[in-house]
């Protein structure tokens, strides 16, 4: 095994394309093996940490520039993987968190008694892979492939429970993810080829010179509004409406996969297609900048009214995206390598929450933040993750998040958009007032139950009840020591960050 | 050998047709189609090879030089042709005896067999041919075929749609044959090649000018061309599977493909696309077919009536790609001409096995198809993602190139047109996904359904199959279509 390994390393070019094919073999399995489920996920968790061991391996090439082109399509249409920092980012997170979360789905699956559960483990891995290829993509048309394919195999899962709510959700998913892609992502990418003559990511951009500021802008805000992933107002309501999906769907594919393919389709527009200094001479990048705000700005207020601790958690995400996406428009290096980071600190954020909130459903069956009173003594090990994720969030220190909050306040002011430094601040805000609530109620509120139980004991005489210990009711133990590597995560990531983005740091200052 | 390919084609198909009406048996009857159709696409296959080799073919029928006798000219466009519609005949072949077994009384079987072939023949030759009147014997073959065909439906409502298609049909010959003999009129030759050239020399000519019209509006009405459209949905809902597996691959895409001939090798691209503003209305022709059709899709309550509907919508790619009259605008209208008639081949199949197992196919009758018949739903599924040209189908390349040549013409607003119906297809194939996936079936409807005959599924395979190939390993159709395109405009080396 470890000999393959290292004959693949040798060859890091074999590599990138073996890493899509890993979760693909996976996929197959699933589909196969039908009911066995100990062996169907046991290879879904042995295929995950391959993947992930695979992705790890590959950064020390990360910028040697690797190309394999995996089939000529048609005149002017190619189908090739190319190994970049930015991709390779985002294809570590993706296939790290995916054993992590594979444990999680065969516990909460498990546990919900959820139908059809080989469905769900092979469209799970057949995202992962449509993510993994989005990532190695080394031209717009290899990445609106995989990024149809992700819509596709993303589609069951949203639906997956089948019934009206399920099916109504799965067709605003549809009908939004796709009407954005065919309706207005493609339009652009035949635009960018018909300017430029090519649909290759290059350094630098290939769209400097080729058309008027107009042109670009218009350009710009059709690619940006097309990626309906990265979910900017007003096609938005996809996020939302996919929470109707299983929790272990939310956690990896709309925190992580999914998303994170919008928003890492935005950045590497705008790193390799535009380029960075063409967005700022053209001035593309400002309208989009403002959308980016606004969104970020009314989706925070939205999730604050939000009880349901799902929807509240789909909005604070769509928020949280336009942060990356307000990196990418700034287009100024520290902006753009904030938005690198926030697409690796969210995610590891974002999916502790959402495991927490599995885990909460799982074990009480409650789906409302107003019905966690107390809960905090009940599920400790749940509520400390949840705690940690929503301050990494927010951004405070010493969690991961804290970084790029800062690198991309550094960004507006670099970029000359000091204004911008009061939006984030009010966003930093109103994360606090949406996220940490939840934990203080979780630890805080006496619960229901209990509330009254100390009225009665209260009322003693001689004053001094004895300390009733609540009992402790996890969830079962696959879905809570997930939630706990991802939580002890971000703080390590606090640590390590600066070797996260060192390699897209040194592209982007490359000549 | 090869020199007498161009005929033998067209007339072994001609000639099984009365042997099956003599024998009178099912079983020979069709063994008769099947072997008819085999050497046909044989032959269209070596006719190709030979066509892209040695370049286009001269065939005088009876050794009688033209312009007395009846011309044979086979280049790389209309070998294209004749390659596809006889490959979705020997499918058709496989796919016919299980699905005609339950459709039609088995006293008419023989009919049908017979009825199929003089239909072959009538669309081989159609291609085939090098002669403006041969064109019209040949249309009248096929269409009174075809309407005995579809008469043949189990339905009663199948003598309806035969008929309202037998009056526009009807219509539509005669206006082809008026337009024809005008040509006649005017120059005195029947011969393609001949019209070609004395044709240049009377533009502005009246006469000539109304045969273009007639010629058109005739061939417009054959293809279901949107608004002469109106014949083809209850005749492709209607008709037997089987028929409808055949018509719907082939029928309206020869009749493009004869318009295609009479515009580009006879009439001459100056007249049609020069002198003739034909060019901005089959712009504004093709685009309202592919929106109309699209949308009225999306509100139809049977399958087949969807899978219709979809084609009048569908036809309108092909129609736009052919209006552009350029080199890149042909080879999107040939590519989209294959990618089409295999992918709504195929799924025709697939609602002819619907059709066998439920009994029915009404689409609130779909419900729980998914589970009951997995493999008929992804067949299902992946045609239907063909349809909306999702990548790495045949729809997606027959797109892509239809809208790199709208580009290069500057038609922003047919490429949204495109884009939108596009959306409408997701929205017609997302219906019936949506009942197979999720609804459950209604309890009492628990009876065991009938398996799917193995030679049904091969043939709905196959093309299903095929379309995806082609959609992943596009470079040979592109090549071959880029080759026809070029043949049509005279450019070929």
């Amino acid at each position: 095994m470890t000999a393959l390994f290292d004959a693949l390393m040798q060859n890091p070019a074999v590599a990138l394309w073996i890493a899509p094919l890993i979760p693909l073999a996976a996929a197959a399995s699933s589909a196969l093996l039908g009911g066995r489920r100990n062996l169907r996920e046991g290879i879904t968790v042995t295929a995950g940490v391959i993947s992930a061991a695979l992705a790890v391996a590959l950064w020390p090439h990360a910028e040697a520039g690797l190309r394999v082109t995996l089939w000529d399509w048609l005149p002017g249409l190619t189908l090739a993987f190319e190994l970049e920092p930015l991709g390779l980012l985002f294809a570590t997170v993706a296939s790290v968190l995916w054993p992590i979360t594979s444990v999680y789905a065969a516990g909460y699956l498990r546990g919900n008694d959820e139908q059809h559960q080989s469905r769900f483990f092979a469209c799970f891995a057949l995202a992962i892979a449509a993510a993994i290829g989005i990532a190695f993509s080394a031209n717009l048309i290899t990445l609106f492939i995989c990024y149809e394919l992700l819509t596709l195999s993303t589609w069951p899962l949203v639906t997956h429970k089948g019934n009206a709510d399920a099916r109504k959700g799965g067709r605003t998913y549809l009908l939004i993810l796709i009407g954005t892609s065919v309706g207005l992502l493609l339009p652009a990418i035949i635009w960018t080829y018909v300017l430029s003559g090519t649909t290759a990511f290059r350094s630098g951009g290939i769209l400097a010179g080729q058309a008027g500021n107009a042109t670009l802008t218009v350009l710009y805000a059709l690619f940006l509004f097309g990626i309906g992933k990265a979910a900017l107002m007003p096609f938005h309501r996809w996020l939302p409406a996919a929470m109707v999906a299983p929790t272990p769907v939310s956690a990896l594919l709309h925190a992580v996969a999914v998303v994170k393919a919008g928003v890492f389709t935005v950045m590497k527009v705008s790193i390799y297609t535009f380029g960075l200094d063409t967005i700022r001479s053209s001035g593309a990048g400002e309208l989009m900048m403002w959308v980016a705000a606004l969104t970020m700005l009314t989706t925070a207020a939205i999730a604050l009214t939000q009880d349901n601790l799902k929807a509240r958690l789909a909005y604070s995400t769509i928020s949280q995206l336009a942060y990356i996406t307000l990196g990418a428009a700034l287009a100024v290096k520290t902006a753009v390598l904030e938005g690198a980071l926030h697409i690796a600190t969210h995610a590891v954020g974002k999916i502790t929450l959402f495991f927490c909130a599995g885990a909460i459903y799982t074990a009480a069956h409650k789906t409302r933040v107003s019905e966690l009173d107390g809960m905090g003594m009940r599920m400790p090990y749940t509520f400390a993750a949840f705690t940690l994720a929503s301050m990494s969030i927010v951004g405070l220190p010493p969690l991961a998040g804290s970084w790029d909050k800062l690198l991309l306040m550094e960004g507006a002011l670099d970029a000359g958009f000091p204004l911008m430094m009061g939006v984030l601040m009010l966003g930093s805000l109103l994360s606090l007032g949406y996220l940490l609530p939840i934990p203080i109620r979780a630890f805080f509120r006496p619960a229901p139950g209990a509330a009254s139980d100390d009225r009665v004991i209260t009322d003693f005489p001689d004053g001094d009840p004895p300390p009733r210990p609540v009992p402790m009711q996890e969830a079962p133990l696959a879905c809570v020591v997930p939630l706990c590597i991802t939580a002890v995560t971000c703080v390590a990531m606090f640590f390590l960050e600066d070797r996260l983005i060192a390699p897209l740091a040194r592209v982007l200052e490359g000549p | 050998m090869i020199a007498h390919l161009p005929i033998l084609q067209v007339a072994l198909p001609l000639l099984a047709a009365p042997l099956c009406v003599l024998l009178r048996s099912a079983r020979a009857a069709w063994w008769i189609y099947l072997l008819a159709s085999v050497a046909a696409f044989g032959s269209a296959l070596l006719l190709a090879s030979s066509v892209a080799t040695h370049g286009p073919l001269h065939y005088a029928v009876g050794n009688w030089a033209p312009p007395f006798g009846i011309a044979y000219v086979i280049d790389a466009a209309n070998a294209f042709v004749l390659v596809l519609v006889s490959g979705i005949a020997v499918a058709t072949a496989i796919y016919a005896p299980r699905s005609i077994a339950a459709e039609i009384d088995p006293q008419r079987v023989y009919l049908y067999y017979a009825c199929l072939c003089l239909c072959l023949t009538g669309l081989l030759g159609i291609v085939a041919t090098g002669d403006a009147f041969n064109v019209f014997v040949f249309l009248e073959i096929s269409s009174l075929s075809s309407y005995a065909l579809i008469a043949l439906g189990k339905r009663r409502q199948a003598l309806l749609a035969a008929f309202r298609y037998l009056v526009m049909g009807t219509l539509g010959g005669t206006f082809v044959l008026i337009g024809i003999g005008l040509a006649y009129a005017v120059t005195g030759t029947l011969n393609m090649a001949d019209l070609a050239q004395r044709l240049p020399a009377l533009y502005g000519n009246r006469t000539l000018t109304a045969a273009v019209g007639f010629v058109s509006v005739g061939l417009a009405i054959k293809a279901a061309v949107f608004p002469l459209h109106a014949w083809l949905p209850s005749a492709y809902a209607e008709a037997p599977s089987a028929a409808g597996v055949f018509l719907s691959a082939t029928g309206t895409k020869v009749a493009i493909y004869a318009f295609l001939r009479f515009a580009f090798g006879i009439f001459g691209a100056g007249l049609v696309f020069g002198h003739l503003p034909m060019s901005a209305l089959i712009l504004i022709v093709g685009t309202a077919a592919m929106l109309a059709g699209a949308a009225i899709a999306c509100y139809q309550d049977d399958l087949k009536r969807i899978l219709a509907w979809s084609s009048v919508g569908q036809i309108g790619y092909i129609v736009v790609g052919l209006g552009l009259a350029s080199q890149q605008g042909l080879s999107a209208a040939f590519l989209h001409i294959s990618a089409h008639a295999l992918i709504k081949g195929g799924l025709f199949a697939t609602a002819g096995i619907v059709a066998l197992r439920l009994g029915t196919t009404r689409i609130d009758a779909l419900a729980g198809l998914a589970r009951s018949a997995p493999a008929v739903f992804v067949a299902l599924l992946l045609g239907g993602l063909g349809l909306i040209g999702v990548p790495l189908t045949a729809g997606f390349v027959s797109k892509w190139a239809l809208v790199m040549a709208l580009i290069e013409a500057d038609q922003w607003a047919v490429i949204a047109a495109v884009l939108l119906s596009s959306l409408l297809a997701l929205v017609y194939v997302g219906r019936i996904i949506e009942v197979a996936w999720f609804r459950e079936p209604p309890l009492l409807a628990d009876t065991a359904q009938p398996s799917t005959p193995a030679p049904m599924a091969l043939a709905m395979w196959g093309l299903v199959g095929v379309s995806l190939v082609a959609g992943v390993y596009a470079a040979p159709l592109s090549r071959a279509a880029t080759a026809a395109a070029a043949a049509l405009l005279g450019t070929a080396p």
